[in-house]
């Protein structure tokens, strides 16, 4: 059964249309969506945890409609930037958005210990290292243990080191139960995928596990796959 | 809304500011330092301390709270916290609820030291009830709690909302009857200023100096109440759950 179900979505900005008729559907594990800045993978999981405005279209999560009450506490999400308050402790920050999931203070304990932050746990957000708050940033999307955790770019400038580790919690998490989207714009995260979803310009122009996109591509890595479809389509 | 999700806010708010030791030294400290150098001034002539007084203990709540809180929820919306806020069980009540009842117990606090140190140190001739002159205080912090809230979805950066404070505050105080009493304004600038909500503020403390009648009194702070509620109603109407 699919988490993340997508009929004939249509999101206009400013006039633009960014995403034309999009349909999806996105299973269980740890789905990456990839593709250059700005060609709408915001918009798409904007539109998935119901923040964006559509003009068309339906997106339905854990078969609710998206962003409707019934998924409130069941969907984790971080946006671009690690959306926590930068002048409250890690420990303040978690406590804080616990309290409005109606979860026990143990919660926030448990979040930090799984992003390996429970030494930081008094420490203000604001001077820690940009890992570090996206770290809590993730803490908090975990709390509650949610069905579908929506991850915007969330390696973005990351050590290397720090990346491995990431992802490794994200199979750890999606193992658990939990499935996980997560955007990035760098192709040398597809690997690291159960599934992949490539966009370009506000289309899906790949789906399916990254052997099965090289596969068909007749080609080595991802990215040398996200060029040869790239170049098909324009030529066609 | 949720009583548990408003005051999670509200304490979340309060947590902060507990911080920001420069914030809350603006918030509690500047309104008296203020008083005290009008007071300076004017030290030879002291009625014109005594008319202006009171008209003070009226603007610096507003002011500054307008200015604190529209530079906060700019934060929110452009920090993605808010965006983040509205992913989870939070309503927009629960949002400008929580922020009004924050910044209204920082405004009790500042307008009874405000008001301390004017009518203890400074010998302000207030005859009205202090609790009154308090209640006054509140509700004017949260006029300028709800009024900052609602500008600051008028803002992209911190600067475009600074830029309110010129435009949406300066003229009230203006016209507030501070530096010309509202009866003897041009006409049509009197029209003006009774349709803004710092002129209400100032004429109730007005009226607390002056006289130990409250009936004036309350009808002011309930328009000023009136026009806070308005403020937060437009300012929920600018919080939506889906943006562009």
């Amino acid at each position: 059964m699919s988490v993340v179900e997508v009929v004939g979505l249509t999101v206009v900005r400013g006039g633009t249309t960014v995403i034309d008729g999009l349909d999806l559907a996105i299973g269980p594990g740890v789905t990456g969506l990839l593709g250059p800045s700005g060609c709408g993978k915001s918009t798409l999981l904007r539109s998935i945890v119901g923040v964006q405005r559509v003009a068309a279209g339906a997106v339905t999560v854990l078969g609710e409609p998206a962003g409707s009450a019934p998924l409130r506490d069941r969907v984790g999400y971080q946006t671009q930037s690690s959306s926590v308050y930068d002048d409250l402790t890690v420990l303040e920050n978690l406590r804080f958005f616990a309290r409005v999931l109606a979860l026990p203070r143990a919660a926030a304990e448990d979040a930090l210990a799984s992003v390996d932050l429970t030494g930081h746990r008094d420490a203000v957000v604001g001077r820690l290292s940009g890992g570090q708050r996206s770290r809590v940033g993730l803490a908090v999307a975990l709390l509650g243990s949610p069905a579908l955790l929506v991850l915007d770019e969330p390696t973005v400038g990351l050590d290397p080191v720090l990346r491995r580790d990431l992802w490794a919690l994200f199979h750890r998490i999606a193992e658990a139960g939990t499935a996980v989207l997560v955007s990035s714009h760098v192709m040398d995260e597809a690997e690291r995928c159960d599934a992949l979803l490539l966009m370009r310009e506000g289309a899906i122009i790949a789906h399916g596990t990254p052997a099965e996109i090289k596969a068909a591509q007749g080609v080595a890595d991802v990215e040398s796959a996200f060029l040869a479809l790239v170049e098909r389509r324009e030529s066609a | 809304m949720t009583l548990r999700v408003t005051l999670a806010i509200a304490v979340r708010v309060l947590t902060q500011l507990r911080r920001d030791h420069r914030t809350l030294a603006m918030l509690l400290v500047l309104p008296c330092l203020l008083q005290a150098l009008l007071w300076w001034i004017f030290q030879d002539q002291p009625l014109v301390f005594d008319r202006i007084g009171p008209a003070l203990l009226a603007i610096f709540p507003f002011f500054v709270m307008f200015l604190v809180t529209s530079i906060t929820t700019l934060r929110e919306r452009s920090g993605g916290t808010l965006e983040r806020l509205f992913t989870m069980p939070m309503g927009r009540l629960d949002f400008l609820v929580g922020y009004a009842l924050a910044f209204g117990a920082i405004a009790a606090v500042q307008a009874a030291l405000a008001a301390g140190v004017a009518i203890g140190l400074l010998d302000l001739d207030l005859r009205g009830p202090d609790a009154l002159l308090l209640l006054v205080g509140v509700a004017d912090a949260v006029l300028g709690t709800a009024l900052g809230l609602f500008v600051s979805a008028f803002a992209r950066t911190e600067f475009q909302a600074v830029q309110f404070l010129p435009a949406v505050v300066v003229p009230q105080i203006l016209l507030c009857g501070l530096i010309v009493p509202r009866e003897r304004l041009p006409e049509v600038l009197e029209a003006v200023a009774s349709l803004l909500p710092l002129t209400w503020a100032v004429d109730a403390m007005e009226h607390l100096a002056t006289t130990t009648r409250t009936g004036e009194v309350w009808r002011d702070v309930g328009i000023v109440v009136t026009f806070a509620v308005a403020a937060l109603a437009l300012g929920a109407a600018t919080l939506r759950r889906r943006t562009d």
